[in-house]
């Protein structure tokens, strides 16, 4: 009778449980799903509640309520699409021109022990000192127009793609190299086939952390002599004391953060299909 | 020093011979001293043999097939490899291990060595075709390595070799990673392949059962430094079906045989390992 009981309970046990375990898993995706958009918007609302309430000073942290009346002002009127539209351009010369000898070089170092030796020290030297602290030079030899904005991003752009393509080439399974050097392939070949879409993976680490860096970069060079953009934008509306303007401001590039990062992780999907589906 | 490549001779019974090595010997520089990993060895192999190498791990074989691939040096002596016809390579290697390119497709794998002599299209199209149809892989031409199992791994792997229609094919204990029952199915189907063509075939293994089952003639080394301790005929007529051949009296024999010759060597090569651990 005992044995029966015992035989009998765990089974009954285990079908039991398997398909709440399915449906509780999946509720909790998509409670985390929920959670991830609950959080910003209740942090809104306590804000906005903190404001009416006059429990923080309003001249520091405005009602979320009046800066997106601002933003809507803006909207309207065309002057936030100028300034990001200016940001924008700056951001794509200077991700394309800092990216792309990045990538060049970067694959190169991997491939070459030589070059690696050479360059690496200079890299490693030239990597930590800040980007912003060369703003005074970059302004010095390249003026105040557009060229000292796009050169800011692309010195942000060009060490995190080239570190990453390094170490994406390197970290190859060196078998890759001697399948491709028995199967005749020529230098360009082994870059094209074998180094390049090899590194693809960390490459597209890299490119998202330059275009983050990139962001901040832009902010910060366009405080700096010039007339539009939305690190401009921003300086602007300290200097009139218009704090919903820089809120405005803050939140457009947090917006635009956010979805280059999607952006991105779409491209990552699509041109490195044998990792993604992993 | 370097793989000297004989001009094809007009004469049949010097053309005969598809790969001969006479003193060959290849020292490593080490950081303890010179090591000499293979020594002296002497080799004549015929065109359209199916040539086997056995011997314990590390013993040289796969240096062997490296220098024959080019991808290595030999030290001294010399390495006569009769030119290919015109436009052909002169070999392709199936390497041990994963080998495929994981950020390719099970086609693009295949036509590797076609893409890289810029053939044309059609003729791309046409040979890997076939090799991936004898391979059983006609539905998988889209999907990525790691989505297959690792005897389709290494099926790709044999069809990349044979589509590139070599002079010689090397084989690097392509299926030493093997289950049982996948190593028997795949040597089948190699057979099947070589059946086809009868290429020149060098193909290193440990064990005496694939050796006997595959080869024409095979050599069996020393334990480090490798030399060439015994050849052994093969005297079975082809084509030859794996488990026929497996069940008949002489087969077992030979097996014996082989064994007796190898026993030696494994137990030396287990006597440097432990010399070395300790």
């Amino acid at each position: 009778m005992t044995d029966a009981a015992q035989n009998v309970q765990p089974s009954e046990i285990r079908v039991a449980r398997a398909p709440t375990r399915v449906s509780a898993s999946m509720s909790r995706q998509s409670v985390e799903r929920l959670m991830n958009i609950i959080s910003p918007v209740a942090l809104i609302g306590i804000w906005e509640i903190c404001a009416q309430l006059g429990l923080i000073d309003v001249r520091f942290f405005p009602p979320p309520s009046k800066i997106f009346k601002v933003m809507y002002t803006m909207i309207g009127n065309g002057l936030l699409e100028k300034h990001v539209w200016a940001s924008m351009q700056r951001l794509f010369w200077g991700i394309l021109w800092g990216g792309i000898p990045a990538l060049i070089l970067g694959v190169a170092m991997g491939m070459f022990r030589t070059l690696r030796m050479i360059v690496e020290p200079i890299i490693a030297a030239t990597y930590p000192i800040p980007k912003s602290a060369i703003l005074p030079l970059i302004l010095l030899i390249f003026g105040l127009g557009e060229p000292s904005k796009i050169v800011m991003v692309a010195t942000g752009v060009f060490f995190p793609i080239l570190i990453n393509a390094m170490a994406g080439v390197l970290e190859i399974n060196k078998i890759h190299f001697d399948v491709s050097r028995n199967f005749g392939a020529s230098g360009f070949q082994v870059f094209r086939t074998v180094a390049l879409p090899g590194a693809l993976p960390l490459i597209m680490t890299g490119v998202k952390l330059g275009v983050g860096l990139g962001l901040v970069l832009i902010a910060i060079a366009e405080m700096v002599g010039a007339k539009s953009g939305l690190g401009y934008m921003i300086w602007n509306a300290w200097e009139i004391l218009s704090v919903e303007t820089m809120y405005v401001g803050l939140i457009t590039i947090a917006v635009l953060g956010l979805l280059f990062t999607l952006v991105l992780n779409e491209i990552e999907r699509l041109i490195v299909p044998w990792k993604s589906s992993r | 020093m370097s793989a000297t490549i004989a001009e094809p001779v007009a004469t049949s019974a010097a053309s005969d011979h598809k790969i001969r090595i006479s003193n060959l010997s290849k020292v490593f520089e080490t950081r303890n001293g010179p090591f000499t990993a293979l020594d002296t060895i002497n080799l004549d192999i015929p065109a359209g043999c199916f040539f086997m190498i056995v011997g314990p791990s590390g013993c040289g074989k796969t240096t062997l097939l490296r220098i024959l691939a080019g991808l290595e040096e030999h030290t001294s002596g010399t390495l006569e490899i009769t030119a290919p016809a015109k436009g052909r390579p002169s070999n392709s290697m199936v390497f041990q291990g994963d080998s495929l390119f994981p950020w390719m497709t099970v086609w693009e794998n295949a036509a590797y060595g076609l893409k890289m002599r810029g053939l044309p299209t059609a003729q791309i199209e046409e040979t890997v075709g076939h090799y991936l149809s004898r391979t059983g892989l006609s539905k998988f031409y889209d999907s990525y390595p790691h989505q297959l199992s690792g005897g389709m791994r290494q099926r790709v792997s044999i069809a990349r070799a044979f589509a590139n229609d070599p002079d010689i094919l090397l084989m690097d204990e392509p299926f030493s990673a093997l289950d049982e029952q996948n190593k028997v199915l795949l040597q089948e189907e190699l057979l099947r392949i070589w059946e086809e063509t009868r290429k020149t075939v060098m193909f290193i293994t440990h064990s005496v059962d694939e050796a006997v089952t595959l080869g024409d003639r095979i050599m069996i080394m020393t334990a480090h430094p490798g030399r060439a301790k015994v050849m052994v005929d093969v005297p079975f007529e082809r084509p030859r079906h794996v488990l026929e051949l497996r069940a008949r009296p002489e087969y077992g024999e030979l097996v014996y045989n082989i064994w007796g010759h190898l026993r030696d060597e494994v137990q030396r090569a287990r006597a440097q390992d432990e010399g070395r651990a300790k």
